[in-house]
């Protein structure tokens, strides 16, 4: 009989070596992420996965899975962790929706409607961050990366091409590219990379379309992440 | 009878999109003037405050106009609704943050582009512009905040019919969006 943890009230089964997440994941049950993608290892960064076990808040995509544990993903003290945690993402970056073009197909925004998050609450940073056009074919908007290092791993152990990497600590920390600009341009990036597909939100971004599909009609304007499913899984719908 | 609730509205550094919403719950407004009387609003034109129930406000903070008009709001009114993603976060206004305010007015004023008789206004009719533009509630504390760019007029009204009612406040998904 195989191992199983209750996630939610719900027995979930797992073998030895999974995350909660990856167990998760394999039952069809949603627990919300930004860093996370199963095609890459584990970050653990953005902790919008925290899970309550017994008191103690762990990250679902790093927490090894294991025989009757009691986890709680949707208790409303849960959810205000996760809203919290989205708030200050909101904040430190720039997040202008309605001028983005990754709006309605974007991660960041879909996991804040299904934590019910309406406003940011935090002082915003308003940050001044560049925006990179270098490239022909992909722009990046650096006010609206939340650091997931999803390009970084993508780049690193899918293209083996490092073009991405993190720099800086705490608020220093921010996005570089690996090029004697410094510009995404000059780098060996390109649009049929694997990076350039992973970013969950307008932060990396294909030129020349945009806005494509008209409001009401966009994939999380129809139905919530938790049914939808993340942003790549439907790639060829969006872009 | 006990008397209606007065409701206020008020544009701050916005596009009048959120009013516009408002406008757009269609014969639904004979339903909302039979259950309330309208204050200070650019609906009425009443310039003057009064104390009120509700107060709705649109847009964010960009100058010493907004911030008085925004105190005065908050002083007079039970309730403060931020409507839609100015108010909530600054919204296009706030993306000037990204520049100091000397260069935007440089830009509009004296080096853009098609600027004839460059100079930067002066008028003290002009309120004077903050070096960035502010959410609301970094200025005053807001009871309810009202996502959208604008809020569809579905969500204005499920907020406005719940909130008169005394209900608990619950949106269906489609109706909260941030753009
Ligand atoms: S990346 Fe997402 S959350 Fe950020 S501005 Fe674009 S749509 Fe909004
Ligand atoms: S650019 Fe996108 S994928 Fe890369 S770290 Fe930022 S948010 Fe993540
Ligand atoms: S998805 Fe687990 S920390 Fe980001």
């Amino acid at each position: 009989m195989s191992k199983t943890f209750t996630l939610d009230g719900r027995e979930i089964p797992f073998e030895t070596g999974q995350t909660i997440m990856d167990a998760a994941l394999a039952a069809a049950v949603y627990i919300p992420h930004l860093c996370h993608n199963p095609e890459f290892a584990p970050h653990g960064s953005c902790r919008v996965c925290v899970v309550d076990i017994g008191g103690r808040q762990v990250s679902a995509c790093t927490a090894a899975a294991s025989e009757g544990l009691v986890v709680d993903s949707s208790s409303e003290a849960i959810q205000a962790t996760r809203r919290a945690i989205l708030q200050m993402l909101f904040v430190e970056g720039n997040h202008v929706c309605p001028a983005c073009e990754k709006s309605g197909a974007c991660q960041l925004q879909a996991v804040a409607y299904y934590t019910g998050m309406l406003a940011p609450h935090f002082t915003h940073f308003f940050p001044r961050r560049p925006v990179d056009a270098s490239h022909p074919d992909v722009i990046i908007d650096f006010n609206r990366c939340i650091l997931c290092e999803l390009c970084v791993r993508a780049s690193r152990d899918h293209d083996g091409k490092r073009v991405f990497a993190i720099s800086g600590r705490g608020l220093e920390s921010h996005l570089v590219i690996d090029s004697p600009s410094g510009l995404l341009g000059d780098s060996s990036f390109a649009a049929g990379d694997k990076a350039a597909h992973v970013c969950p939100t307008g932060a990396i971004l294909p030129k020349g379309r945009g806005y494509e599909t008209p409001i009401g009609e966009r994939l999380y304007d129809r139905e919530p992440i938790s049914i939808v499913g993340d942003v790549r899984a439907h790639e060829e719908e969006v872009v | 009878m006990a008397e209606k609730p007065r409701v206020a509205t008020a544009s701050l550094c916005g596009c009048f999109g959120c009013h516009m919403s408002l406008l757009d719950i269609d014969e639904r407004i004979l339903q909302l003037v039979d259950l309330v009387t309208f204050d200070r609003t650019p609906l009425t034109d009443i310039k003057t405050l009064g104390d009120c129930d509700l107060g709705l406000i649109e847009g964010g903070v960009a100058n010493a106009e907004n911030v008085e008009v925004l105190r005065e709001f908050r002083r007079r009114c039970k309730t403060l609704v931020a409507v839609g993603a100015c108010a909530l976060n600054g919204g296009i206004p706030a993306m000037r943050n990204q520049f100091s305010l000397a260069e935007c007015l440089h830009e509009s004023y004296c080096g853009g582009i098609g600027v004839h008789n460059p100079g930067i206004p002066n008028d003290p009719e002009i309120p004077l512009l903050l070096n960035q533009v502010h959410p609301i509630h970094e200025v005053v504390a807001i009871d309810y905040f009202l996502p959208g760019c604008p809020p569809s007029a579905d969500a204005i009204w499920t907020f406005l019919t719940a909130f008169l009612e005394g209900r608990p406040i619950a949106f269906p998904y489609t109706e909260i969006r941030f753009d």
